[in-house]
């Protein structure tokens, strides 16, 4: 229960398109998040997923039942498809109370006065609010109108669970909290979900796997190590991590990427190529010293950002900017000279035109 | 990963399988349904009767076989064009009443934009004495019909040149006041204006109220001075106000009746308005409906024109619900002499109108002021022969009380009949935003404001004088009465539901969706209880304009489906002035406590406090 499958979805606005030809399927239980800048398509996607948008061309399946199909003349409505989705406004409906917020579907389903009653008890314990229920949405914070908004959902015991940024109104400790019961959440229902977002965090640390969409298309598919690690192309490479990852463009000659001010050892296989490529490496992934070693580079500190456990370091080779992360708490005055090295195996290599990373080229 | 281009496989327009899947689309979609419904019902009481009076117009009809007996009826002619334009009687017919209508049209307009203003100013912006008080005071003529004004001016300046009883000014000095004071273009400006300032003072001080004073301060902080923030900066902000303030009272006027019709006919001023009534009581219609035509090209060059110069833009909403502030500047001396000179301007306005109507109900016979002529007879005498052609007094007078009762049902089934048509068009045209569909409903909602009342009259005489199909001919019935005026008000309510269902966030519906709520229990357990505070003002504002209307329904009303509006206009024509003064009393007093009932009853029910998130 509660597989999802699209096929060859198209979605425009006017002339924008803002879905093309998207294929993907979501695995029984699977927590499957799409991650993308605004405005590329993953939104929209969730909305077509729950039959709150039509797609112009394409299938969807949920639990191997057709809901739409342009081909085939099908659409079932949102009413007609039982799943349960989560908004980033909450969509709480401010003129009932918390029990009526959450009971007014399981009245329409012709549930039984006691059963209804059982599930309003038990969703409100799930969510830790029993005791709200007579409370209007206005009455309480934006966490507990949160819990609320998942309370109808879990009454509700859909098999497919849609979750549209939902943490995106909340301030930051609130959402680090949310996470961990949003995923508490999903570990009890066992229930399929999509959840879309902008936060790599939430992505990395909710999914079992992770589409990267932009301007309409995947980007990339895989796993949260994967995609942290092994990025697709840049503009994955680029969205994943803070801070950002370091990007040097070079020339290669003799088994080695020149830089300019720096220069980078390749594998054989990346160094016959010849020509020009980009490399990547994450900032966590540079060696720092604060005395010079045989064969590191020296580069000269600018701004330091201590976040408390780790410290974001702006350095420059001559005129390279390079980007590091350390841990702990470091105080450095400014110009002072520090040696760094690159841990080879963090390397990621991308092609100047495709922008593709040469790992899959290569294997 | 290889992408197949975009368009393949989307199977033909008459296929079965995108018929089919239309269908399905149809049914999921119920704003669609709507607004193909409202659409084609819009259509039907808008368009067609617009392209019913062009046809007529231009066709020979039956009673033109008195002036031209060679006419074949139904064939195309210019008769009508040729008889309004270019013939000797073009004079009185035409040109003389557009030359007045304009006249009257810019000069009110442009007092009571004035008027409006100043108030406006003197109530947001300054620190005027009694603001409560002068606030509810100054939407009153709000509540009045237009001509109620007039009704008081005749009882003060009438004269005796034109027969009939003298007024107050007569009976206290002695003076005959001259035909200008008493009748044609002076009165009419000056009463109109006293009304029609309500508009531009309601719209500019709401306009007012929302421009932030941090805008103003932001200015000074730059180095202006003061008279140059306003130019520069306040002004521009209210510009769309202004703009549709000055629109809003030139349409009203161009199609308003009953002051021109009361202060001009008895010196044969005519207006347009006048003008078309005129010549559908003579039977040519074909001259009204060429009238009402040029009304509406008139309306709509104006509101092109205005827009043009006003520039109205909608990106112009300064409203930020944050860090909002105003800002009060001191009058200093002039404190109390503005605020006595507003209590002035209200006691000519509000009071003096309603208590010379009071004593002329009172007066036995007309003319005579004295407190020995008072009597209550003409509110409940039983009827007497030597007294107004034996009418009884209001109580007593079953004309009157199904008048009253017709104007009540009146108002509520228009109010009724607006908030649901308001509603569904809003429903509609919001979560239908973007497509055609949409736009065209929202377009054609609006169209009746373009229509100066009397010229919509004049086009459902045309349109309902026969049976249409399956619809009768609803010509002197009750219901052509609920329909024009829910037709009238529709542009107004309509933005009122398209306001109402905008402020309703589309996810709280979504969420009823995807939970298996259907669209009717979505929209009675959450689109109608969240919008019902926009609905219910707008629902009384229909209301309170459907029970003081007289321009739209002039042309309609009949002794079968009388109003009191239409009686009090009636007995004003007969000079039955004892009469038509405690009718429109009554009316008035009536709207007065209908809306504070209504208002009194939402506010209790709560309605309009909820945090609509």
């Amino acid at each position: 229960m509660g597989q999802i499958l699209l096929n060859g979805i198209v979605k425009s606005y006017g002339k924008e398109v803002v879905v093309k030809n998207l294929d993907l399927t979501v695995e029984t239980g699977e927590f499957l998040t799409i991650l993308g800048p605004s405005g590329c398509g993953k939104t929209t996607t969730l909305r077509m997923i729950a039959g709150l948008e039509e797609p112009d061309q394409g299938m969807i399946k949920l639990d191997d039942k057709v809901v739409f199909s342009r081909n085939d003349g099908v659409v079932v409505p949102p009413e007609a498809r039982h799943l349960g989705l989560i908004f980033q406004s909450y969509a709480l409906w401010p003129h009932m109370t918390v029990a009526k917020n959450i009971t007014l579907a399981l009245k329409e389903q012709k549930i039984s006065k006691s059963e209804i009653a059982q599930r309003l008890e038990n969703a409100l314990d799930m969510v830790q609010l029993t005791g709200y229920a007579e409370r209007y949405p206005s009455e309480l914070s934006g966490g507990q109108q949160q819990r609320v908004a998942v309370a109808r959902l879990i009454a509700l015991r859909p098999s497919i669970l849609l979750m549209d940024e939902p943490l995106s109104n909340l301030d930051a400790k609130l959402r680090t909290e949310m996470r961990a019961s949003l995923k508490r959440l999903h570990r009890d229902l066992g229930a399929t979900t999509v959840y879309v977002t902008h936060d790599q965090i939430e992505a990395l640390t909710l999914s079992d796997r992770i589409i990267i969409m932009n301007e309409g298309q995947i980007m990339q598919e895989g796993s949260p190590y994967d995609i942290y690690h092994h990025p697709a192309n840049i503009f994955v490479a680029e969205f994943i991590g803070d801070p950002g990852i370091n990007l040097f463009k070079g020339t290669i000659s003799n088994g080695m990427l020149d830089c300019g001010a720096i220069s980078i050892s390749l594998p054989t296989t990346i160094a016959n190529r010849g020509g020009n490529l980009i490399a990547g490496i994450r900032p966590e992934k540079i060696k720092v010293s604060e005395t010079a070693k045989n064969g590191w580079q020296e580069v000269t500190t600018g701004i330091l950002q201590p976040t408390g456990a780790n410290t974001i370091l702006e350095v420059k080779a001559e005129d390279i900017p390079i980007t590091l992360l350390q841990t702990g708490f470091i105080t450095l005055s400014e110009d002072t000279p520090l040696w760094i090295d690159f841990e080879t195996d963090a390397l990621s290599f991308f092609d100047t035109e495709t922008q593709e990373n040469l790992r899959n080229e290569v294997s | 990963m290889i992408k197949a281009p975009i368009g393949i496989g989307k199977p033909a327009f008459w296929s079965v399988q995108n018929i089919s899947y239309q269908a399905y689309r149809l049914k999921t979609r119920p704003e669609l349904i709507i607004g193909v419904l409202a659409l084609c019902f819009l259509s039907f009481v808008v368009l067609v009767p617009l392209l019913q009076i062009i046809q007529d117009a231009f066709t020979f009809q039956s009673y033109d076989l008195s002036y031209e007996p060679d006419g074949v009826v139904g064939s195309f002619t210019l008769f009508h064009i040729d008889r309004v334009f270019n013939q000797p009687i073009s004079t009185a017919l035409f040109y003389k009443p557009l030359l007045n209508s304009l006249k009257m049209g810019f000069a009110v307009t442009a007092i009571a934009l004035v008027v409006g203003f100043s108030l406006a100013w003197l109530m947001v912006r300054t620190n005027v004495h009694f603001k409560g008080v002068f606030g509810a005071m100054l939407v009153f003529p709000y509540m009045m019909p237009s001509w109620v004004m007039a009704i008081a001016w005749l009882s003060l300046f009438k004269n005796d040149r034109i027969g009939g009883s003298e007024g107050l000014l007569t009976y206290l000095t002695g003076i005959q006041a001259p035909d200008w004071v008493a009748y044609g273009i002076f009165p009419i400006v000056i009463t109109l204006a006293l009304h029609y300032y309500a508009y531009a003072y309601l719209l500019i001080s709401g306009a007012l109220a929302t421009v932030d004073s941090e805008l103003e301060e932001a200015g000074a902080t730059s180095g202006m001075g003061k008279w140059k923030r306003i130019r520069v900066i306040t002004m521009p902000l209210l510009m769309p106000a202004i703009g549709s303030a000055i629109v809003l009272t030139f349409i009203r006027i161009l199609g308003t009746f009953g002051t021109p019709a009361l202060l001009g006919l008895p010196v044969r001023f005519f207006t347009f308005s006048t003008q078309i009534y005129a010549s559908i009581n003579a039977r040519n219609q074909g001259d009204a409906f060429v009238l009402a035509l040029v009304l509406i090209v008139l309306a709509i060059s104006f509101i092109w024109i205005n827009s043009r110069i006003i520039g109205v833009r909608k990106s112009y909403v300064t409203m930020t619900g944050k860090g909002f502030r105003k800002s009060e500047s001191d009058l200093g001396k002039m404190r109390w002499p503005i605020t006595i000179l507003v209590i002035l301007f209200l006691c000519m306005t509000v009071a003096l109108p309603l208590i010379l109507l009071l004593w002329e109900s009172l007066t036995l016979i007309p003319g005579n002021y004295s407190i020995s002529n008072l009597t209550t007879y003409f509110w409940n005498g039983k009827g007497n022969i030597n007294l107004a052609y034996g009418e009884p007094g209001i109580i007593h007078n079953k004309g009157i009380l199904e008048a009253l009762f017709n104007s009540i049902k009146l108002g509520f089934a228009a109010a009724l009949f607006n908030g649901v048509l308001g509603l569904l068009v809003g429903y509609a045209v919001v979560r239908g935003r973007g497509a055609r569909l949409s736009k065209w409903l929202e377009a054609i909602a609006f169209a009746p404001y373009i229509f100066p009342s009397i010229a919509l009259g004049a086009i459902y005489i045309g349109m309902f004088s026969t049976n249409i199909g399956p619809v009768p001919a609803l010509y002197g019935t009750f219901t052509i009465l609920v329909l024009i005026t829910v037709i009238k008000n529709l542009p107004f309510t309509s933005r009122t539901g398209i306001a109402a269902i905008l402020q309703i966030h589309q996810s709280l519906e979504e969420a009823a969706r995807v939970q298996g709520i259907g669209w009717f229990r979505r929209m009675f357990r959450i689109i109608i209880p969240l919008s019902m505070s926009g609905l219910v003002a707008g629902m009384l504002l229909t209301f309170i304009t459907a029970m003081r209307e007289l321009s739209l329904i002039i042309l309609l009303i009949s002794p079968g489906n009388m109003v009191l509006t239409g009686l009090i206009f009636s007995y004003q024509e007969m000079d039955m002035s004892q009469h038509s003064s405690a009718v429109t009393l009554m009316l008035v007093l009536l709207i007065i406590v209908i809306s504070v009932i209504v208002r009194l009853i939402t506010r209790s029910a709560g309605v309009g406090r909820l945090n609509v998130t």
